[in-house]
């Protein structure tokens, strides 16, 4: 098995099991997060490992990996930003609002597709998803940027919200 | 209680009956333990292990309260599903993947008043005998998981969850579980599913009531954070006085989520039934932006079915019936079910005449294309078929023959689905067709009329001159 997880995070990891003790297969998506937050993607060996760690068949895991939008199976770039564009936030601009994000980022939105929902920049600093309702809708339009909601992103304002995190 | 001030600029409006959103925006109000306890906080958990588990259901029976997730079912009827002979385990979740389009308010609660909300489910769990339960968060909440998980710990320590609650006999653990980005996950089965670390493929009713057959095939109990919520001010305020909020079958407070276009869209929290839809958009939202007319309501979350600006209704006052339009209708569950759509949800999206029906209509279908589960065919493959339609429409691709495929597509889901996302994604759909055929039309092409749509097609229609 060629993941390397650090000790800190296999801890983390088996503390998070112990949250579901009538079966370990429901820390499937647990473990995936910890994983996912700390490689930023969900390798096969990440997949692998998972299985292993919970006794289960490594495509058990796998069909998680693909069903759910949360699971990267690529790397992201260094700041992962994602743009909400269901109905509220698409009437307030958000269509508008990842154009410049894309444009002031260097990022090519036609790569964005079902199979690569998300787009990276050349110099890999920002990745760009479009994604659907992030339940902010009387402040739209909105972005999640890693952790952090930003609201009423006005789409002219897009290079100074890339700018606070370069 | 009264001495309660809010951030200046996001004061309540003087038409709010603030009861769950009470802490929300208030001056000086912080998540932690400290200020809950300092404001009355896990007085009503100290009461409710003294009583008799039934009292509790009795009491939110006597309160009329129904399910603020979206169906509006009575929530302690639904407690009261668990067979009485059961034997095995029960669970308590609390879903918290708020994701019906048009909805934002378990966010500000999970934020800004988190032990609420472990009181209010530490209470539920002891009216249904759980021990074990879970908080569902949906993932684009990374905030509200962590505050969530840091006022369990609190709570804990200071004795209001784990063993021996509150001195009684009453254990409970509570949990936080992270979904990972899937609207599915909002349906309770798919949500148990997932809660399985499984793909959150929805389960069929009968034999499937998570009441009888849910987590882990036990005795399951799932509810709303919202609703939950109320559960701690019934009992502080007694079911029969709570049900005194409100309109009859249709009780207590619930919280408004208005967006689109209104001058101020944002959350309230008014007496169910006590304000009209033209009261929400006037009043509450400091109404249209200048100069626009309404178009169009959806009044419940997305799936909810569209209200034009000018149809009229047919409602039931007393033993007579009257008609009224669209700004008279009282927000509350039967008179918006009365008027052909739901409260649902309690999002509201304001339409004005500056949109375009077929653009509405097809980010809708968009939402549903993407966050169908695949599981029955009919919702698989009709959802995107519903796109693709609305998509030619959009694009001025379309012949007007397609508006009625678009139709039959929708028609041809619902009801056809193992779970209520085939009605979801199809309401809207015949709604608007029903509503507004002829903006649909008039998006269409006669010159397309009567040619198969294929690869060549659509390459002649993008070289049609407009």
């Amino acid at each position: 098995m060629s993941l390397s997880v650090p000790a800190d995070i296999e801890k983390e990891i088996d503390e998070r099991i112990t949250h579901y003790p009538v079966s370990r297969r429901s820390a499937v998506l647990p473990v995936l997060h910890i994983l996912q937050r700390h490689f930023r993607f969900l390798s096969e060996d990440a997949v692998s490992w998972t299985a292993a760690k919970l006794g289960l068949e490594p495509i058990q895991v796998l069909e998680v990996v693909t069903f759910y939008p949360g699971f990267r199976q690529e790397a992201p770039g260094k700041v992962h930003i994602r743009v909400c564009r269901t109905l509220s936030c698409a009437m307030a601009g958000s269509y508008e609002l990842l154009d410049n994000l894309c444009q002031a980022a260097g990022i090519d939105a036609s790569r964005m597709g079902h199979h690569h929902p998300f787009a990276v920049s050349k110099d890999g600093r920002f990745s760009i998803e479009f994604v659907e309702c992030l339940a902010s809708c009387g402040s739209a339009p909105v972005c999640l940027v890693e952790d952090e909601l930003h609201e009423r992103v006005s789409p002219e304002t897009a290079p100074d919200l890339l700018a606070r995190y370069s | 209680m009264s001495n309660v001030t809010y951030i200046s600029g996001k004061e309540p409006h003087s038409r709010e009956h603030r009861l769950i959103f009470r802490n929300i925006d208030r001056k000086g109000y912080d998540p932690g333990l400290k200020c809950y306890l300092k404001d009355g906080g896990y007085e009503q958990l100290k009461k409710a292990v003294t009583m008799e588990p039934k009292a509790i259901t009795d009491e939110v029976k006597a309160a009329g309260l129904r399910g603020r997730g979206g169906a509006g079912f009575p929530t302690g009827l639904k407690w009261t599903f668990i067979p009485p002979t059961n034997t095995k385990p029960v669970y308590l979740i609390c879903n918290a993947d708020e994701s019906e389009p048009g909805t934002f308010k378990d966010r500000y609660i999970m934020h800004q008043d988190p032990h609420q909300l472990l009181e209010g489910m530490a209470i539920a769990c002891y009216a249904v005998g759980a021990k074990l339960a879970y908080i569902y968060v949906r993932e684009e909440f990374p905030h509200a998981a962590r505050i969530l998980e840091e006022a369990i710990a609190e709570a804990t320590k200071a004795g209001f969850l784990g063993k021996g609650i509150c001195g009684s006999t009453f254990d409970l653990e509570l949990y936080v579980h992270r979904g990972a980005g899937a609207y599915i996950c909002g349906e309770e089965t798919g949500l148990i599913e997932s809660l399985e670390g499984k793909r959150p493929y929805p389960r069929i009713k009968p034999p499937f009531f998570p009441a009888v057959l849910g987590l882990y095939m036990s005795p399951t109990i799932v509810n709303n954070v919202e609703s939950l919520c109320h559960v701690k001010h019934i009992l502080a305020m007694g079911g029969a006085e709570y049900a005194k909020l409100g309109t009859p079958n249709n009780t207590g407070t619930r919280i408004l989520c208005v967006s689109g276009d209104v001058q101020k869209p944002g959350y309230f929290e008014v007496q169910v039934g006590k304000v009209t839809l033209g009261e929400v958009i006037q009043d509450l939202c400091g109404g249209l932006k200048p100069g626009r007319k309404l178009q169009a309501v959806i009044p419940g979350g997305s799936s909810a079915k569209v209200l034009r600006a000018d149809e009229r209704f047919k409602l039931k006052r007393g033993d007579e019936m009257v008609e009224i339009g669209l700004e008279d209708i009282p927000m509350d569950f039967d008179s918006l079910a009365a008027c052909g759509s739901m409260a649902g949800s309690g999002g509201v999206i304001i339409i004005d005449d500056s949109r375009k029906i077929s653009w509405v209509l097809n980010n809708i279908n968009s939402f549903y294309a993407h966050e169908s589960c695949g599981q029955c065919t009919p919702c698989r493959e009709g959802s995107l078929w519903m796109k693709k339609i609305s998509d030619r429409i959009v694009a001025g691709k379309a012949s007007p023959d397609d508006v009625a495929t678009l139709e039959s597509v929708a028609n041809n889901i619902e009801g056809k689905t193992i779970c209520a996302f085939g009605e979801a994604c199809s309401w809207p759909t015949q709604s608007f067709i029903r509503k507004f055929r002829e903006e649909l039309v008039a998006d269409t092409r006669e010159e397309l009329a009567g040619v198969p749509v294929n690869h060549e097609t659509t390459l002649a229609a993008a070289n049609l001159k407009n």
